[in-house]
């Protein structure tokens, strides 16, 4: 199974973004869709060019913008808003809790340029503190996809779901490694069957994680391979199963250690079936400039960093 | 034409509502919504078209978003004596389990809330919003929105500022409650803000003024307002207040932003506003 999990080429997942406005927006036509001056980042120029009357250029004013999402649901609009995850969210928290959350808007929050592997432009523009916010909102939905097919899935799946929903994903091209593979809000995708460890991972770390765990094949490690696209609500049922199985945990994200996916897998797990979990994730830093693959090798979530703690938790079991 | 001296009467009644909801949670706000009582009135009982059997998505109807949403005394109490819910339910304002939170929300599901307010400055942009999703919908209907003086001090209010009037949301009347009070004292204490109008005039808004506290004026001039929509540009309404109005009091100072009255001065208030309608 893991040896059938293979690359079909490079694409970002903002691209794979756009192409899911594009088909949605062609079925849907509810679905309106607001930037605050990243339209080009973001990936919805073809959007724009098909129905400039469902667009809303709301200019650099971020705040504003979720305000107008707000009320665009009031009159039965789905929603996107699209900027970068750090605008999408720190920037804007208190209108996304007060006019979106605890009024029940059916705002689609789009966050290009999530974490580290934004790269050059540095630490201002680098969040790793997005999941934690979003998983704190009651009935926030949030859902951070590994590669390009799936952020088409999930752009389309979004417009469908009654209620707040943040979508993370990033900037780098990177390996396409679900073309036909199913994808459920809410429910893990089970990649790889495996007896000696589980290994929980979201977004770009997803496809960190299939190749440590081809590496660790090789020394006659069988690893148990989740994909986490949805980090809210948490597919525990699917966490539990695997663990049961194998024992021990490594959970991956591209997100600081406090508040993201680790954190939620450690309550599932503390609270029904303890195991040891070893976390691949910032280490409670901001990152810096550089280019993705130097970040994610300087700030631990390199293949080998996946290796490392995949052994690390074997050894506590 | 509307029978202002009906108006008023409403106005008397929700002044005393908004006093006693506020005495009896010995918590609240009676200083601003003392002084938008007579706005409120007007816009539910004569200017707006509404249906109190309420929808959130407002459809082929007008709606008001209360952006201040801290003066909830007064919405609640307009709320109720128009027919959204039952007038005794203002008995349960701000105690546990109640709809009529301390300020308003849609979570409990009162009737005519379509948002969350209270922390100050969203507001404007959600009926932005809302006003575009009308036009979306071909509703030729339109949108209200009132938010505080001491609010415009807030950054994200000058984000719609600036983007109504570029956009030509022309089915939006903002309304501005200038009492030129805040909490910590006079608005030209702690960060003035000028002349309004100029300033919404100076971003493309079609400006109106008002006395907030002249019924005949408030009518008036919220006619003017609805004739001059539909022509590219959004209407502003720069609308002088007296915070704490009714009650002599509480007239014109910061002191009774959001302070209860204890019963001593609830009596003395009461002695100056007329039960016209029956107390709850
Ligand atoms: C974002 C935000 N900051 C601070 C507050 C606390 N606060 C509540 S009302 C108020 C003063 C508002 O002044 P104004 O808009 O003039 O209302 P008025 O006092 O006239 O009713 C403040 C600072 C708040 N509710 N929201
Ligand atoms: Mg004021």
């Amino acid at each position: 199974m893991l040896d059938n999990i293979k690359s079909t080429g490079k694409k970002a997942t903002r691209d794979g973004f756009g192409a899911g406005i594009d088909a949605i927006s062609a079925e849907n036509d509810q679905v309106v869709v607001l930037t605050a001056d990243l339209a080009g980042s973001l990936k919805i120029q073809n959007f724009i060019d098909n129905y400039p009357e469902r667009y809303f250029q709301i200019g650099i004013a971020e705040a504003n913008m979720m305000g107008i999402a707000a009320g665009l649901a009031n009159g039965g609009k789905i929603p996107y808003t699209t900027t970068f995850a750090n605008f999408s969210t720190g920037r804007v928290y208190d209108q996304i809790r007060q006019s979106i959350a605890y009024s029940h808007k059916n705002v689609k929050i789009c966050a290009s340029h999530a974490g580290l592997t934004l790269g050059e432009d540095g630490a201002t523009h680098q969040i790793l503190e997005d999941l934690g916010m979003m998983r704190m909102l009651p009935g926030m939905t949030v859902i951070n996809p590994c590669d390009y097919h799936q952020t088409k899935a999930a752009a389309i799946a979004i417009a469908h779901h009654d209620g707040p929903v943040y979508l993370r994903f990033g900037r780098p091209s990177w390996p396409m490694f679900t073309e036909d593979m199913p994808f459920e809000i809410g429910k893990a995708l089970h990649m790889a069957e495996g007896t000696d460890i589980s290994i929980f991972a979201t977004g770009h770390m997803v496809w960190q994680a299939v190749e440590a765990a081809k590496e660790l094949a090789k020394e006659g490690i069988s690893v148990d391979l989740v994909n986490i696209h949805t980090i809210k609500p948490l597919d525990e049922e699917a966490i539990l199963a695997s663990v049961k199985k194998t024992g021990c945990a490594v959970s991956c994200e591209e997100h600081n250690r406090m508040g993201g996916l680790g954190d939620a897998i450690a309550q599932v797990l503390t609270g029904n079936h303890p195991v040891p979990q070893e976390f691949v994730a910032v280490n409670d830093s901001f990152g810096e400039s550089g280019t993705p693959a130097e970040l994610l090798d300087k700030y631990g979530l390199s293949v080998a960093d996946v290796v490392k703690a995949a052994k690390r938790a074997l050894a506590r079991k | 034409m509307a029978n202002i001296a009906e108006l008023k009467s409403i106005a008397s009644q929700v002044r005393r509502d908004i006093v006693r909801q506020v005495a009896d949670a010995q918590s609240g706000h009676p200083g601003g919504s003392l002084g938008c009582a007579d706005l409120l009135v007007a816009l539910y009982f004569e200017t707006m078209k509404h249906d109190t059997s309420f929808s959130m998505s407002g459809d082929q109807e007008d709606m008001f978003y209360l952006s201040n949403g801290h003066i909830s005394p007064v919405w609640y109490s307009v709320l109720a004596r128009s027919g959204y819910f039952p007038v005794k339910e203002l008995a349960t304002f701000r105690q546990l389990n109640t709809r009529l939170q301390g300020h308003p929300t849609t979570h409990e599901g009162l009737p005519g809330v379509r948002t969350a307010s209270g922390s100050l400055g969203q507001g404007l942009s959600v009926a932005i919003g809302a006003a575009l999703a009308k036009k979306l919908n071909n509703d030729p209907q339109l949108v209200f929105c009132l938010m505080g003086d001491g609010e415009q001090e807030e950054g994200q209010v000058w984000e719609a500022v600036m983007f109504a009037p570029h956009n030509k949301v022309d089915n939006l009347i903002a309304i501005v409650d200038r009492n030129n009070q805040q909490i910590d004292g006079s608005l030209d204490e702690v960060l003035d803000i000028g002349d309004l109008g100029e300033k919404y005039a100076a971003f493309g808004w079609e400006v109106l003024r008002m006395d907030g506290n002249n019924m005949e004026e408030v009518v008036a001039t919220l006619a003017k307002a609805k004739s001059l929509t539909g022509k590219g540009k959004p209407i502003f309404i720069d609308m002088k207040t007296e915070m704490g109005k009714g009650v002599d009091y509480m007239e014109g100072t910061h002191k009774w932003h959001g302070k209860a009255p204890d019963a001593e001065l609830t009596a003395k208030a009461m002695a100056q506003l007329e039960e016209t309608l029956g107390d709850y």
